[in-house]
């Protein structure tokens, strides 16, 4: 059953956008229902599930966001993908002007599979990361859910949502290099 | 040929990395960055940890929220909502209605 094979998956992303599974099931269900209502529509250009996963997107963010203006994904996508970022923060790097290894850490990075297995997989860090990703910014958050959640491609990502490659790996790196970040603060506090 | 090659400081690396891993990479860059990734073992436990990260968020489920958690999340949600009702006020958005496909 289609539904079977993806409501799992769908629930997860779902989860990105509202506070309680409760919300999320009621995302999922009334993306079904536009899945069953728009089936006619549904011409085979994209694959099932890309389709059913731009709906689930859709609803999933009208619900999040139930009295806000809506602002076009495209557009939240560019203008994320143009704001000044740095993956890890300037400060934790030698100065340009340094006269030993300039740009280069500061000090050592963690190997993080030596930490105990329990640790790197509790449910706290899981956690973690779960929040990491909730405050990312929108944009960021659905394409990292998409590809890291739901194991989407890229090419499937940038069809549901209507984002060129370019711009999907910029908000890529940006989502997955700001979850590190909370996580390594999580692991090394 | 590699000794031509502009050095990749960490700093750069760590801009990079995703196109790396994505196969979107320059073959100069590509080249740049595995030499750097070869003698630089602060940035190879770099790269590790974004494979932790994305293998993590993999194994998020529904459920995964301590308790307590909560509150902090409609806190932040409710600071990013807020935060955007000043964007322009675009009245349709494609698709609560399944795309045109």
């Amino acid at each position: 059953m289609v539904v079977d094979a993806y409501t799992p998956g769908m629930l997860r992303v779902a989860r990105m956008y509202v506070s309680t599974l409760a919300s999320a099931e009621e995302v999922v269900q009334d993306t079904w229902l536009a899945v069953v209502r728009g089936i006619d529509a549904f011409e085979g250009r994209a694959s099932l599930r890309t389709w059913i996963y731009a709906i689930l997107v859709n609803q999933a963010r009208a619900r999040g966001r139930r009295e806000q203006p809506a602002v076009p994904f495209a557009s939240l996508a560019a203008d994320e993908a143009r704001a000044p970022f740095h993956a890890v923060d300037p400060d934790r790097f030698l100065p340009a002007n340094a006269d030993d290894e300039p740009r280069h850490w500061a000090s050592a990075q963690r190997h993080w599979d030596e930490l105990p297995v329990e640790r790197l997989e509790a449910r706290e860090t899981l956690a973690a990361v779960l929040e990491a990703m909730r405050v990312l910014p929108p944009a960021q958050r659905t394409v990292m859910a998409l590809r890291d959640l739901e194991g989407l491609t890229s090419e499937e990502v940038c069809q549901a949502l209507g984002i060129t490659l370019g711009n999907q790996r910029v908000l890529l790196h940006r989502a997955r290099s700001r979850v590190r970040a909370a996580l390594e603060h999580h692991l090394e506090a | 040929m590699t000794a031509v090659l502009p050095e990749m400081p960490c700093q750069e690396f760590v801009e990079h990395v995703t196109d790396y891993l994505e196969g979107a990479l320059t073959a100069v860059d590509r080249a740049r960055l595995e030499a750097h990734l070869a003698r630089c073992a602060d940035c190879a436990h770099y790269l590790e940890q974004l494979r932790v990260t994305q293998r993590l968020a993999g194994r998020i489920t529904p459920g995964d929220v301590t308790p307590g958690m909560r509150d902090e999340l409609m806190a932040a949600f409710a600071r990013w909502q807020s935060a955007r009702v000043s964007v322009e006020p675009e009245s349709s958005e494609p698709g609560d209605d399944p795309p045109p496909v």
